[in-house]
């Protein structure tokens, strides 16, 4: 039980200088049991980076299949009469879209931000210990751990082939195996998910130092903290639903299953009603990163603080209200109509950020790195994605590009072009404080473009399949489409490889790169005032709070290679 | 969850003013009161979201299916409804007694009445356990299993099956019956179309109830142990506080699901 213990309590009164949370003690237990918030969120981000690499292996098999579009390519029908299966290729193409929706948005991109980057730098943020319970912290954790294996489970039992919306009566009358199983693991993961939530807004409430009001905080707080209010609010909502869909799924009850008198749109409503807003969980904490690299990379103040902290609140607020926009084609005419209105509504706090950040770098001095690399990207792709939701959400044209490759692409582009962009930019960004080591910077910049550009080859030529009618989840299509399909599938893999790039060019860095200073980016909010990585305790003693983005405070020291606090010569103007 | 011993982190030993109690993190006793509080209070919203799902399939199949409400009602005893009412409010009055118990540095009153939360608590589910057990074996189940048994004098059993699974055909079948029954038995009027929504909404609805009831169970004996320990004072009676609020919340929720399911028609 004290092996960890021990280690440590001879050298708590002094730390020694090179002491951190990484070396505060070893041992596989003192991490599978650490209680450290920076350890938990480590853990995470290794956990949902490899749920991502899992999902991108399902993504490139299905981009490799629509490469022809014939049953032959990759995918092939299986029959071992033995064992009783007996599986066409276009049953493996459904599977794998299921899977690499499901795996991509509840493995992975809902946790990616918040209880990965969040969870690590939160606390030091605002100068705290820790999370206000980490033990439920842990436990949320682990709880991830439980959902991942249902989702194995499900590939294991049968399969799930329903999409990774679970619509009924589809999902209660096929592979039963496969879908009970993922709809524990989507049960599961739901309460990991408010367990991050809860956690992070009572850590906001009342853990905050004395000097750090709602606005002295960093913007990367405010939206975990509006992404928290949304994970507490519409999870619930989630949780019952695939509870019950699960008891249908056992039971026949008869409340979704419309063979009983069941309503299969009442699944519809409940399911958006939690996942529209998840749409939300997966863009707003990628929005604070945003906010962070702008400001910190164009050197200046972020323009339009309160409009921004104030949009993320009513997107979360918003967010609520629109869910009926997946389900036009499945509600009346006034609803479709109201909906409509809404789903536009939506788009304004979206639209008043990007502005925002658009006049922070105005006369800021740009600094091309490899964080403000992937934000820009954010921007450009982001705008996209956001501006295409515009015909998504109009009644007339949805009709017509409802469930085409159209969809496809506008949420890639919004989930993956912003929410996995911005989660690399943070990930670069933090990456020095994390480890503790400096990344090649020439290699992972040009791994950063490379994302970019092949993005765009890969979904651009969806939306104009799409809007040319071609559905989505199939997996064959008429010759016309080929030529798109086989752009998209080129990029895909030019895509896929930039990303095992950047990966290893990080990897690469815990090696070989140089040790990181405390602060070398030059931002100004705390997390960069304790030494990188940071000590077991985050701060020895209490951190002053300034202006998070007072970038004036520091000032560049070459001998460190990083930034320094000012000295009081000229007092800290923490005043605007 | 995770036991903390083996966590350095639970090594205070620069901060001498820390009492035992209070979490290495936290600055103060209120610093940490607070934020569990706040905590429990958003664990509750959450909980209250979670049984909305139910609330809503409650309303709007009632909305449109009126008549398997009215009809199915009859099936369900008030008085026992009654009594578990009863019970819980009893129960809820025993908590907060003990939360005030906790605040007063009363060991003895905390630990009775935590007890008598806990009997209560059990005898709920006994009262539970007998509805239960008479629905299955009238055959009033959810959905598709949904298939009741008119039980005749004298004999106690499966005889004249009026089984319908919900089809239009039950219209018919209960009418040659109505003789031999006794007269005001529910069984005997017309099985209205899918009647089994009725029985998957009630069970359910106290299915995820007496689930929260067991876990409330888990909760209190917890805090019966460390009472025992004398482990609460009035500078720390916390978890007493948080636990008093979820009881009182799956108290409230079945204020709620008493009138709704037991005293409609
Ligand atoms: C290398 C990058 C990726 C590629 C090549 C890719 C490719 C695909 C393809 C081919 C489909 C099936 C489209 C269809 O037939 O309907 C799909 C669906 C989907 N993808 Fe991706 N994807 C990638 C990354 C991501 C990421 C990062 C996310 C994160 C959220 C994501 C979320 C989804 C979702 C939710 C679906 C819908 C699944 C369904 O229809 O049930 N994808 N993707
Ligand atoms: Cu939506």
């Amino acid at each position: 039980m004290a092996t960890a213990h021990e280690s440590t309590t001879n050298e708590t009164s002094a730390h020694s200088a090179d002491e951190n949370y990484l070396t505060a003690s070893y041992g596989l237990k003192s991490w599978l049991l650490t209680l450290d918030h920076k350890r938990i969120g480590m853990m995470y981000l290794m956990g949902v980076m490899g749920a991502f690499f899992l999902g991108g292996v399902f993504a490139l098999i299905l981009r490799a299949e629509l490469f022809l579009g014939t049953p032959k390519t990759v995918l092939f029908d299986l029959n071992i009469e033995s064992l009783g299966i007996s599986m066409t290729a276009a049953d493996m193409y459904n599977q794998m879209f299921t899977l690499h929706g499901a795996v991509m948005t509840f493995l992975f991109i809902i946790p990616s931000v918040p209880a990965a980057l969040g969870n690590f730098i939160l606390p030091i943020m605002i100068g705290a210990k820790d999370v206000a319970f980490p033990r439920m912290n842990l436990c949320s954790f682990y709880l991830w751990i439980g959902g991942a294996v249902c989702f194995l489970l499900a590939i294991v039992l049968g399969g799930l082939d329903t999409g990774w919306t679970f619509y009924a009566p589809y999902s209660t009358s096929t592979s039963f195996g496969g879908v009970f199983a993922a709809l524990c693991g989507a049960f599961i993961l739901g309460f990991s998910s408010i367990f991050t939530g809860l956690n992070f807004i009572v850590t906001l409430h009342t853990m905050r130092p004395p000097g750090m009001n709602w606005f002295r905080m960093p913007l990367f707080l405010w939206a975990l903290y509006a992404t928290a209010i949304i994970q507490l609010l519409a999870t619930p909502v989630l949780g019952i639903t695939v509870m019950l869909l699960a008891v249908e799924r056992v039971l026949g009850i008869g409340i979704f299953d419309p063979q009983y008198g069941g309503d299969p749109v009442l699944f519809q409503h409940f399911f958006w009603f939690y996942s529209h807003p998840a749409v939300y969980i997966m863009i707003v904490p990628a929005m604070g990163v945003i906010s962070e690299l702008i400001s910190t990379f164009s050197r200046k103040h972020i323009f339009g603080y309160t409009f921004i902290a104030y949009s993320s609140l009513a997107i979360a607020v918003f967010g609520f209200l629109v869910w009926g926009h997946h389900m036009f084609t499945a509600s009346s005419e006034l609803g479709a109509a109201v909906f409509s209105l809404l789903t536009f509504s939506v788009s304004i706090p979206s639209a008043i950020k990007v502005f925002n950040w658009l006049a922070t770098m105005y006369k800021g001095s740009i600094d091309l790195r490899t964080p403000m690399l992937y934000a820009l990207s954010f921007l450009a792709l982001f705008t996209i994605g956001g501006l295409t939701g515009l015909f998504l959400g109009t009644l007339a044209t949805d009709v017509h590009l409802h469930d085409t490759y159209f969809v496809v692409a506008h949420f890639h582009y919004v989930m993956m072009g912003g929410t996995l962009v911005a989660f690399l930019g943070g990930i670069h960004y933090w990456w020095p404080k994390m480890t503790g080591k400096m990344y090649d910077e020439k290699w992972a910049s040009i791994f950063a473009v490379g994302i970019f550009l092949f993005f765009n080859l890969t979904f651009f030529p969806q939306f104009i399949m799409g809007s040319r009618g071609m559905p989505r989840r199939y997996y064959n299509y008429v010759e016309e489409y080929q030529i798109y399909h086989q752009i998209s599938t080129i990029g895909a893999f030019l895509l896929g490889m930039s990303l095992l790039g950047a990966a290893i060019v990080l990897l690469r860095s815990l090696k070989n790169g140089e040790k990181a200073p405390a602060n070398p980016w030059g931002s100004a909010t705390l997390e960069w005032k304790c030494t990188s990585p940071p000590p077991h305790n985050n701060f020895d003693n209490p951190p002053v709070v300034g202006d998070p983005y007072d970038m004036q405070s520091v000032v560049y020291d070459p001998e460190i290679k990083g930034f320094v606090d000012r000295k009081p010569d000229n007092p800290n103007p923490a005043t605007s | 969850m995770t036991t903390v011993a083996t966590d350095p982190q639970s090594d205070h030993s620069d901060h001498h003013d820390h009492p035992a109690f209070l979490a290495h993190h936290f600055e103060n006793p209120e610093q940490q009161y607070d934020s569990g509080k706040l905590g429990i209070w958003l664990f509750l919203v959450t909980e209250v979201l979670f049984f909305s799902g139910l609330f809503v399939a409650y309303i709007i199949y009632r909305y449109f299916n009126p008549e398997i409400f009215i009809y199915a009602d009859d099936f369900l005893d008030v008085r026992l409804g009654f009594l578990n009412t009863i019970i819980l409010l009893f129960s809820s009055l025993t908590m907060a007694w003990a939360v005030r118990n906790a605040q007063l540095n009363q060991k003895l009153g905390l630990i009775i009445n935590l007890s008598l939360t806990l009997v209560c608590a059990f005898a709920f589910l006994g009262v539970k356990y007998v509805e239960y057990s008479h629905k299955f074996h009238d055959g009033l189940l959810p959905g598709k299993h949904f298939n009741p048994v008119v039980h005749h004098e004298g004999e106690d059993g499966h005889a004249a099956d009026h089984g319908a699974e919900g089809s239009a055909a039950a219209n018919e079948t209960s009418e040659h019956e109505s003789s031999e029954g006794i007269a005001e038995h529910p069984a005997e009027k017309p099985i209205p179309r899918n009647a089994g929504i009725f029985f998957s909404i009630y069970f359910c609805m106290t299915g995820l109830h007496g689930i929260h009831i067991l876990f409330g169970i888990g909760f209190i004996t917890w805090l019966l142990v460390r009472a025992v320990r004398g482990e609460f004072n009035d500078q720390y009676f916390g978890p007493v506080d948080y636990v008093g609020l979820y009881w009182h919340l799956v108290d409230l929720i079945w204020i709620y699901l008493f009138p709704l399911l037991y005293l409609i028609g």
